[in-house]
Order: C-alpha cells, then structure tokens, then sequence
C-alpha cells in the first residue's frame, strides 16, 4: 500500500463528511436567501423555472431588501453585537483574575481549580440557564434574600430584561474565557517577573508590562470564543430576555419557526454570517499557533 | 511561582467561584423541596424524584436523546481521530488549509446558522435523491456527528502532537506494517483522547437544543426539546430533580474518566 493512497484513504471519509454535511448546506442557504417565500412543500419558489421558453434563473433580492427595509432586523442585529460585545469584556473581566489566580496557585491545586472551572461547562447548558430563571424571578432566590435582609423593600426587575441576558451569557461562556487564558498564563516565563522586580518594578507594573502584553494571544483567543456564539446565541434571549431584548438569533428562529419564511430566514443566517467570517477566520489562525 | 496572593485577586476569584456554582447549588438545594414554588422552602422531600419517575414523555425523549448521543459520539470519534491524525501528520497536501478550515469552523459557528443549515440540505436531499426520508433521529445524529468531529478532531489533534514519535518509528523499523502500527502503538497511546473526545461529542450532541430543534421530526423530541418546552411554561421542580440526576451522572463520569487515566498514567510512568 502506497503512502499516498494510504493517505487517500485516511482523508476521504472525514473530508467528503464535511463537504456534504457542513460546507454544501451554506451554498443552500445562500441558494434559499435568494429565493421567495411561497405556499408550498418545501416553501419557496425554485431556483430555476423551466416553462415554454426555456428555463431560465430565478433570483430575488427581496429578503434582504426586507431585512433592510425593516427596522426590527438591523435593531436585533445591532443588539446581538452589542450583546456579545459587553458580555466578551465582562468575561474578560471576571475570567482573567480566575485564570491568573488558579496559574499563581500551588501546582498541586491547580489541576483541581482549573477542572472546578470546567465541570459547569460538562452539565447542560439549558439546565444551567434555567437555574438563573429561578435565582432571578420576582419571588426568586435574590429578591428574597434582599427583602429578608430589608435591603429592598420591593422586588427588583431581574429576569426578562437585558440584564438577565448579560448574565445568562457571562455565566454560560466563562469557562470559554478562562481556558485559553490559563494556557496562555501558564506559558509565562516565571523569570521574567522575576526580572522586572529586580529592575525595580513594582508588582503591578510587572503585571501591566510584563503578563498583560504576554497573556494577550489569550485574551484574543477567549474573547472570540464567547463573541462568536453569543452573537447567534438563542436560548439565553427567549428564556431570560424580554420583548425589549431582541436578538439576532432569536428572529432567525422566529421566522423559521413561527412565520416559516424559510428565505427570510436563509438571508439572516447569510447576514450573520457576513458579520462573523472575519473573526472566526481570526479564531481559527489563534487555535492554529497553539496547536503548532 | 511562589509570591504572595493579593487580597483582590483572591476575592476575585471567591466571586468567580461563587458566581459559578451558586446556581447550581440552589439547582440542586430546591430540587428537595416539598413545595411547588421554587423559591419557598417547605421542607425535605423526594416527591419531584417521584414526579420525574413517573413522566413518561420525559423518559421517552431521555432514551431518544441517549441514544442519539452513543450513535453521534461514535461517529464523530471515527471521523474526528481521522481528520485529526491527518491534520497533524499530513503536513502538506492538496487542499490542507482549506481541510482544517472545514474541520473546526463547526466549533465557533452559531448554532442556529448550522442548525438551519443542516435542516435546509435534508429537505433538498429529500426532494432531490429521496433521502433521508423524513427527519428523526438519523437526521439530529448526523447534525450532531458533524459537530461532534470538529471537537474530537481537536483533542486528538492536540494529543498528537504532544506524542514521541520514535516509539513508532521504532516499530517501522522492526518491520511492522503502517496500520499495525497505528493500532498497536499510536491508538493505544491516544486512548486518553480518543475517551475524551467521545465523552466531549457525546455530551454535546445529550445538550444541543438548537441544532436538534431544527433537524428533528414528531418522533424523535429529545430531552432538551422536552426541557425547554416545559421550561417556556414556567419553572417546575420536576426540572431540578432531572437537573441533579444530570449533574449527579456527570461528576460521577468525570471521576470514571479522571480515575481510567490516572491509572494509566501511574502504568506509563
């Protein structure tokens, strides 16, 4: 057996996998978002229309002039980012002192708090978000603790509202954050701290010229691992998110399911898309040096 | 490194934990409650244990969703180890970029975008070739193996390349064939990934909501289908009795599998 025909046969079974069943679909979606709605199975008018004359190409742009045309899609479109965007910085800002603090821990605890970490992420996902409906409701964990410690004296609006949402995504993508951040911290070069204090630094200015600039390959890293999938998130806006907190993939969902646009639909996923190809292209050069 | 640990960082870090598992443990604390109300205490009781023994809708998606999880992490072990053995010792060929691309874009892609996706080409297949009649569970497995592969592809990837390579060219070198050596030296060497890897695919594909929701036909609801549903009509104890057990499953494996390796790694070394 030859080594390229073994390589051959290693290749094609995981290669013709995903032409079929992940990169062929998109050219579907595309296919579809240029489509119209129409009553029928499936329901949208054919790409090609053979009739009399001939066949000839059916194109319309009309989901997308529809998606522009229509306010509610750019507001959920600029949300979902918005969204993303502060729920990235807030990973960031509760991840990196969890990474760092479990990297500056003794060897021994480190495998310990690093998994402690990870185990939420290995429960379900919807189970972890129901959790926050039943800490954050009218007459929830929270508002009872403060009205019994009289902090309040009436319930506050926690659940079905933005807020609910920041935190259902920070809570889901924390793990996202802290994992690339401890690989990147723990790579650091212990000498070289040890080296900025002998030449006088004081330890935070070791830490804000030293192991921020160095932990930076990290940062970006776990930052595009929480932007990306909050951008689509779905499950976090309709369960703890209100009629004010629309989101990107909630009205993907909503048009799919509920008004069964099937083109309108195809054009969000493509619009979402277009947003997000650059930084997933980013996040797959990060994943490579690592890997390398 | 030895230094002194800030007050702030190791506030910070109380908080980070605490915000980790303070929903878990009321998950769990209200799981035992007499009460309806999730939020009054009323008493120890197993009484939504019994509930949950009794839903037969939820046991029904259970066994669906259990079995899809088996089919989905066996496949995308197969397809993932050989799509991360190629990615890191095939180092130039044809195509390499454009193949690892395509191997981990399933990872940071939107769920709804894949789902919708995935959902869009059944339906074109059907209308076209016929297959695959309908949506069920065959349709959610192949969703969930194309997922699962990108992640399986990672870890072996990883392990990969952390691996001594002269143990295999020691065994070429004695004359044993290719795939003799892949199966006596290499898979053995990768089994902690390769276990990985399966229990990565297999949670995922027992979580996904999503994907499953578009892919799905009237027969095949899975669990978080059920979950989310009932979850939509309001909070229900029976959920964080199904939400222990959950948890209850998953520490015990992660302790099987945290066991299996050290013991491995205690023989190695």
């Amino acid at each position: 057996m030859s080594d390229a025909f073994r390589r051959r046969a290693v290749l094609i079974l995981p290669f013709a996998w995903l032409l079929l069943f992940f990169l062929a679909p998109f050219f579907i979606v595309l296919k579809i978002s240029v489509a119209e709605s129409a009553i029928g199975v499936p329901p949208y008018t054919p790409l090609i229309l053979v009739d009399a004359g001939g066949w000839h190409l059916h194109l319309s742009l009309g989901s997308y002039d529809f998606l522009i045309s229509d306010s509610l899609y750019l507001r959920a479109y600029l949300d979902a980012l918005k969204f993303a965007a502060v729920s990235t910085l807030a990973c960031l800002l509760l991840g990196y002192p969890l990474a760092y603090g479990i990297v500056r821990a003794p060897q021994r605890w480190r495998g310990a708090l690093l998994l402690v970490v990870i185990l939420p992420f290995w429960t379900s996902f919807l189970i972890r978000v129901y959790a926050w409906i039943g800490l954050l409701k009218g007459n929830g964990l929270i508002n009872n603790t403060l009205l019994t410690l009289g902090v309040i004296d009436q319930p506050l609006t926690l659940l079905n509202n933005a807020f609910a949402v920041y935190v259902g995504i920070v809570y889901s993508y924390l793990p996202f954050m802290v994992l690339p951040l401890y690989a990147q911290l723990e790579k650091l070069d212990p000498t070289l701290l040890e080296a900025a204090a002998d030449l006088g630094c004081r330890p935070s200015q070791a830490f804000a010229r030293v192991t921020l600039p160095l932990s930076l390959p990290g940062i970006a890293a776990g930052a595009l691992l929480v932007f990306i999938p909050a951008v689509g998130e779905f499950v976090i806006p309709d369960l703890l998110g209100g009629p004010d907190t629309l989101m990107i993939g909630k009205v993907l969902w909503d048009e799919f399911f509920t008004n069964r646009d099937w083109p309108v639909a195809s054009a969000v996923a493509i619009a979402m898309l277009l947003v997000l190809i650059l930084p997933m292209a980013l996040i797959r050069r990060l994943l490579q040096e690592e890997a390398a | 490194m030895i230094t002194r640990v800030s007050p702030f960082l190791l506030a910070m870090m109380v908080v980070g934990y605490v915000f980790l598992y303070a929903p878990i443990v009321s998950l769990v604390v209200y799981s035992f409650n007499a009460s309806r109300l999730v939020t009054v205490w009323a008493g120890f009781s197993l009484h939504w244990y019994a509930e949950l023994w009794r839903n037969e809708a939820i046991q029904r998606a259970a066994a669906i969703s259990l079995e899809i999880a088996v089919i989905a992490a066996t496949g995308a072990l197969l397809l993932g180890t050989l799509a991360g053995y190629a990615l890191q010792r095939y180092r130039c060929f044809r195509g390499r970029a454009f193949f690892g691309a395509l191997t981990t874009a399933p990872l940071v892609m939107p769920e709804v975008i894949t789902g919708l996706s995935l959902l869009l080409l059944f339906v074109a297949l059907e209308q076209a070739i016929g297959w695959p009649e309908g949506r069920g569970v065959l349709t959610i497995a192949i969703a969930h193996i194309t997922l699962g592969t990108a992640y399986v592809a990672v870890v072996v990837q990883a392990r990969l390349a952390a691996f001594d390579r002269s143990l295999e060219e020691a065994a070429l070198d004695l004359g044993a064939r290719p795939i003799k050596v892949f199966l006596v030296i290499t898979l053995p060497l990768i089994a902690p990934a390769l276990l990985a890897g399966w229990l990565l695919a297999f949670t995922l594909s027992l979580d996904d909501l999503v994907i499953a929701s578009f892919t799905s036909g009237p027969s095949s609801t899975t669990l978080p289908m059920v979950i989310f549903s009932s979850v939509r009509l309001g909070v229900s104890p029976q959920i964080n009795a199904l939400a222990t057990l959950f948890l209850v499953a998953v520490a015990a494996l992660v302790t099987l599998a945290g066991r299996l390796l050290g013991a491995r790694r205690d023989q190695e070394s």
